[in-house]
């Protein structure tokens, strides 16, 4: 297995396209990813993400499209001769089998040896943290455990991958919190190839090497999570990953200048545009400045507070433009905010970051 | 969004999938399907194919066209056989749904005292052949019956009188089952509800209670009338002159050995039987769920007039059902009912039917048919949900399509196809299997349904998880699906069984000498006027019945103490055997 030559990738996909009948649910996605990697599918739902997963997985057929697993065409065989493991969101754990005997269950039909699979079954359970449940059934266990109990299970034959299909969404938000940090360590430790299918982009932030951003069927955006927070490359992503406000705006005849109504506004792109071009600016609510900091800084703007909501670390506000028209969102630190000493129907100056101001063509 | 519509990207995608290389498990798979296919060809589509062809033929096998149903409906003697069908059929639905419905209420809403006795007597009538409850009414309203005797008052019970009660006491178990379901899936906070706005009992019960029940209702009454419109041993046995569909047939193909107008009574009884079952199916299809995870059950106050209206209710139906067995095991067990009371053992010598053979073939026969039932509803229940493939849809078709085929006509439909000369299916004919056969087809689509049911609770990533460990997937049906599904599994043997026991109409044309069954015998003692022997037969498999049911019980109290430890504390209601509930 281990070759020290240029590896290949551990999943090449070129060209898959799955339809359901007249719905086109991936339109040729071609993506690789390195061995070792934790890489997330990420987008609403509907936007072929499982699916995608699916079909690496073996379990849906594509229309075209090749799938490689370690340099080798897997295209055509079936799912239990493509050597992974998967999660499901469900955890989907045989009820009337023991804890470890759902640990076991790969590995019984191998002709391993009854002593080797004792010590495979406890070597994962002790991995999971869930060595003392060996003899429970799954049933006794809470959600977050069962699926760590899946977790070892797809582990246990020592996969060549490992596929989970939002293995977290049926967990209440604690239990993800922490889980989400177990499974990183878990596959950091193991050097498992990781696709994770999730809909939750805090969670595919926290998690990944790689994000795909994906939508209708088509891949956004791959990238670090960092690049595709701080450069999404559409409008769908820097709206889909985080928060961000659009502003609709007009190309200025200097280059890297906007008029945003009746304000000229320094942007961060850097090629030219022609000058009366519509376009959208876009800025996160955090990356906006507010008081003191927006003092004698450029891009400034006057508003006026509309709402304010406390959400514990940051406050939110809802900002309207000198003429009354809704437009922004700021968060600022809730001990900045108390400093502004501002409340709703006040005037707030804020200063829009040049480098923090994106460009996207106008909407339509 | 735009890229979603305009781009015209689907057309260049090819239509077909990439397919997988076949390996050992497919095979597998592919093999289990054709099994599946094949059998349910052979033995549902090829028999009722038969039938329709043979009702155009005449009896000399030449192509007739109508002419067999010009003729059913112009003979005023037969073609009234259509109209005595729908009357009692109509008349005993609607006097079993609503007495059930009562009983039901009393049963659900009310503290009256008994109501776990009241349950268990109201089961009886499941145990028993239909014509038993026939020859109870014989035994005490008939020319020498008991009442008739000391009173010197006839009835008449013979006709449709007799057939409508007998009828009623057939069909009531199986009505209550609905209705007591229907009843107990209700939501206590809608009843709060109506009482904080102010409504009276009366309209509570209007806009409340009937409302909720409708679905349920609906299914009684479409179960009650298939189970009176097939129905061939109570019109048999006490309905005199009056001739209905089912024993019109017999008549046609035992008496007068005219088998193709039987095929086309057959064929006219299909109808209703057929559309029964579609309406059926679309008005549940439309059921929703009454019942959510955050209904609060309704526990019945006391209300001293509703509880003891209805005690008297229930005391004088269940007093009834006693009854009718009653009757039928002391005029088993004197020497001559209504004149000698003296007891005596003789009738169980069955002397005129060979002995106990027919109950030992009875008892064969059902278990046979429960372990090939189950083992076959079971595997082609997961073969249909499992195994997708595109014949998916017509074996799903074909494994409901049993239960709105009458036995009379299914009976009829194995004469032509496994007594055709030459055929290499005669082999069946004349032997116990072929009525194992046709009581598996005739109670397969409980079984199948209560099995699909059952797998469909189950996470349908299971095989789809034991694929990437590399498990095959046999395996995995044999250590997972079929362990968890044990309850049901258990409860589609109990129902094969128990039908297979009573079932007369399915098995009275294809029992042969040396293959009686111990319902036929009935039929065959009290025709030949050994009424004392058939009720002695009857007693007898009521005996059995109760036996294996209380066996079944004792199983069941075994099976979810073992499994009690890996189920979920809230699973195992879904998983009570509701296979009893409809059978025809």
């Amino acid at each position: 297995m281990s070759d020290p030559t240029p590896r290949p990738a551990a999943v090449a996909l070129e060209g898959i396209a799955k339809k359901f009948g007249l719905f086109v649910a991936l339109r040729g996605i071609t993506l690789s990813i390195a061995p070792g990697e934790f890489v997330c599918f990420l987008g609403p739902s509907g936007c072929g993400k499982t699916t995608l997963l699916r079909i690496i997985a073996g379990l849906e057929r594509q229309n075209a499209g090749v799938v490689m697993m370690g340099g080798r065409d897997v295209s055509t065989l079936a799912p239990s001769q493509r050597n992974y493991g998967i999660v499901f969101q469900s955890y989907a754990l045989f009820p009337n089998l023991s804890v470890a005997r759902n640990v076991a269950y790969g590995l019984e039909t191998r002709s391993v040896a009854k002593p080797e699979i004792e010590r495979r079954v406890d070597e994962l359970l002790a991995l999971v943290g869930l060595a003392a449940h060996k003899h429970k059934y799954p049933a006794q266990l809470s959600g977050g455990e069962q699926q760590r109990i899946a977790l070892a299970r797809a582990l246990a034959p020592s996969p060549a991958l490992l596929l989970l299909d939002e293995p977290l969404s049926a967990l209440d938000a604690r239990v993800r919190q922490s889980l989400r940090h177990e499974i990183r360590a878990l596959q950091r430790r193991l050097g498992v190839t990781t696709i994770m299918v999730t809909h939750d982009q805090e969670e595919a932030l926290a998690m990944a090497d790689r994000i795909v951003v994906m939508n209708h069927g088509v891949v956004e955006q791959v990238g670090a999570p960092v690049e595709v927070y701080m450069h999404p490359r559409s409008p769908f992503v820097a709206r889909f990953v985080g928060q961000m406000n659009f502003l609709e705006a007009t190309a200025g005849e200097r280059s890297g200048w906007a008029r945003l109504g009746d304000v000229l506004m320094r942007h961060g792109a850097s090629e030219p545009i022609a000058a009366g071009t519509r376009l959208t600016l876009a800025i996160r609510p955090e990356e906006i400045l507010v008081g003191p900091a927006a003092q004698g800084s450029e891009n400034r703007l006057v508003t006026r507070i509309r709402a304010i909501q406390f959400l514990g670390p940051f406050t939110r506000l809802s900002l309207a433009l000198p003429d009354g028209t809704p437009a922004l969102e700021c968060d600022v630190a809730a001990g900045a905010f108390a400093a502004l000493g501002a409340t709703e129907g006040s005037e707030l100056a804020l200063s829009l970051r040049a480098e923090a101001l994106r460009v996207f063509p106008a909407a339509g | 969004m735009a890229r979603a519509v305009s781009d015209g990207v689907a057309g260049a995608i090819p239509d077909r999938t990439v397919r997988h290389r076949l390996g050992g498990e497919d095979l597998i798979r592919y093999a289990l399907v054709a099994v599946f296919g094949v059998v349910l060809f052979l033995f549902v589509l090829y028999p009722l194919l038969q039938v329709l062809w043979r009702s155009l033929l005449g009896n000399d096998s030449a192509f007739v066209g109508l002419a067999n149903y010009r003729r059913y409906f112009s003979t005023p003697a037969i073609a009234a056989s259509i109209g005595n069908s729908l009357f009692v059929s109509l008349v005993s639905m609607v006097i079993t749904v609503v007495l059930a419905f009562v009983y039901a209420y009393g049963l659900t809403r009310t503290l009256m005292r008994w109501r776990g006795l009241f349950r268990i007597v109201a089961m009886l009538p499941l145990f028993a052949p239909s014509l038993v409850q026939a020859l109870a009414f014989i035994y005490v309203f008939g020319n020498n019956g008991i009442f008739t005797r000391t009173t010197g008052f006839n009835v008449g019970i013979y006709g449709p009188k007799g057939i409508v009660l007998a009828e009623v006491f057939y069909c009531f178990p199986h009505a209550l089952l609905i209705l007591v379901a229907a009843l107990s899936a209700t939501d206590a906070r809608l009843y709060d509800a109506a009482r904080t706005l102010g409504a009276r009992p009366l309209k509570t019960f209007l806009t409340v209670t009937l409302p909720g029940v409708k679905f349920g209702l609906v299914s009684a009454c479409f179960v009650v009338f298939t189970l009176v419109i097939t129905d061939f041993g109570a019109p048999k046995a006490i309905g005199g002159k009056f001739s209905v569909m089912a024993t019109e047939i017999y008549n046609q193909v035992s008496g007068q050995q005219n088998f193709t107008m039987g095929a086309t009574v057959s064929v006219v009884l299909l109808i209703p039987a057929v559309l029964a079952f579609l309406v059926d199916r679309l008005v549940q299809r439309r059921q929703y769920a009454l019942v959510t995870s955050s209904s609060r059950p309704l526990s019945p106050g006391r209300r001293p007039a509703a509880d003891w209206s209805c005690f008297a209710y229930c005391a004088l139906i269940a007093g009834a059902i006693t009854g009718i067995y009653l009757a039928i095991a002391i005029y088993s067990l004197v020497v001559r009912w209504p004149y000698n009371f003296t007891p005596t053992l003789r009738h169980y010598r069955f002397d005129t039917v060979g002995g106990y053979t027919p109950l030992l073939n009875s008892v064969y026969v059902a278990a046979l048919s429960a372990l090939l039932g189950t083992v076959l509803t079971f595997v082609g229940a997961y073969v249909v949900e499992k195994c997708r493939t595109a014949w998916s849809g017509l074996l799903y078709f074909l494994s409901v399509l049993p239960v709105s085929i009458p036995g009379m006509v299914l009976g009829l439909a194995y004469i032509f196809t496994f007594n055709a000369p030459g055929s290499p299916l005669n082999l069946l004919y004349g032997t116990l299997s072929i009525l194992i056969v046709s009581n598996v087809i005739h109670y397969f689509t409980v079984g199948f349904l209560t099995a699909t049911t059952a797998l469909r609770q189950m996470d349908a990533e299971f095989e789809n998880v034991s694929a990437s460990l590399g498990v095959p997937f046999y395996r995995t049906f044999w250590r997972v699906t079929v362990p968890m599904a044990l309850p049901s599994i258990v409860a589609i043997s109990m129902y094969f069984f128990l039908n297979a026991m009573v079932t007369l109409s399915a098995v009275v044309f294809l029992v042969a000498p040396g293959t009686e069954l111990a319902a036929v015998a009935v039929l065959l003692m009290d025709d030949a006027g050994d009424a004392a022997q058939a009720a002695a037969m009857s007693v007898c498999i009521i005996a059995i019945g109760l036996a294996v049911r209380l066996g079944y019980w004792a199983l069941m109290r075994r099976v979810s103490r073992r499994t009690q430890a890996w189920r979920e504390p809230a699973a195992p209601a879904t998983l009570q055997p509701e296979t009893e509930v409809r059978a025809t």
